[in-house]
């Protein structure tokens, strides 16, 4: 086994490690520290990907703003307290994971039924420095590809979720 | 030759797909089941990522960058639903919030 791999494996085992437990605990303040630990874990993966802005985005961008948000509205809430909801009963549990642990198996076999992914195209340019600050701003802010109007819209839309939270969240408007 | 396959990272992120979707349906608290929301977008984002480094190609990260946008949006509004309803009745138990069920 290469060091990539084993690496890999490490990486793989803690990601499902604290994804698991975000679902197992009760305590929702525990859950989304579970998740903020995902999201790290996730991160390296995406260095490993060579997708360095992208890690970096996720860093400051999940497992900073958003879960912030998370924390922030759990508290404000005052759901800390485990007794705060009471839990499904264990059929319900029982049929949940039966019916997420067959859809992982439908997934997977229609994977492996359909056709292969072929072999890879990647080149040591595109493995190198794919994923940089430099590659990323060069294509998004590039008129000639599709993804310049997509960025500005982005900004209609973000502001269409500043709105929408505050008008949500205020008492009386 | 890519150092790690790619039919692994497509399983791993299967995986985490899963446990998002297990978590949607056995969990009772709304703000754990956007948790379980963001585990499964993140599922889908690594996949993005891995068949981007798979076929040499920029566009996957272009896609993640968009979905973490709409993401952030999307727990915005939805913490916002969660805090209004809330003030209204006290309790967020999804059980009691049924107005639209049937």
């Amino acid at each position: 086994m290469s060091a990539h791999l084993a690496f890999f494996a490490v990486l793989a085992a803690l990601s499902v490690l604290s994804a698991v437990m975000v679902v197992v605990h009760r305590n929702p303040v525990r859950s989304a520290l579970w998740l903020v630990c995902n999201l790290i874990v996730l991160a390296v993966l995406y260095l490993t990907l060579s997708a360095q802005f992208v890690a970096a985005v996720q860093v400051i961008v999940y497992a900073g703003a958003i879960m912030v948000l998370f924390l922030f509205t759990i508290m404000l809430l005052n759901l800390g307290a485990p007794e705060a909801l009471r839990e499904t009963g264990r059929v319900q549990r029982a049929v949940g994971a039966a019916l997420g642990l067959s859809f992982l198996t439908a997934i997977l076999g229609a994977g492996a039924v359909s056709v292969g992914l072929g072999a890879p195209a990647a080149t040591p340019e595109s493995l190198s420095t794919g994923g940089t600050v430099e590659t990323i701003g060069k294509l998004l802010f590039d008129a000639g590809q599709p993804w310049l109007f997509s960025f500005e819209l982005t900004s209609v839309l973000l502001l269409m979720g500043i709105v929408g939270a505050i008008v949500l969240a205020k008492r009386r408007i | 030759m890519l150092p790690v396959r790619t039919e692994y990272y497509l399983v791993l992120s299967a995986a985490l797909f899963a446990i998002g979707v297990i978590g949607v349906t056995v969990k009772r608290n709304p703000i754990v089941i956007f948790m379980c929301i963001e585990l499964m977008l993140n599922a889908v984002n690594l996949s993005f990522i891995a068949f981007g480094r798979h076929f040499g190609h920029v566009n996957g990260q272009m896609t993640v960058i968009f979905v973490m946008a709409v993401a952030a949006a999307e727990v915005a509004i939805g913490l916002g639903i969660i805090v209004a309803i809330f003030r209204q009745r006290e309790s967020i138990d999804l059980d009691e919030v049924a107005l639209l069920r049937y």
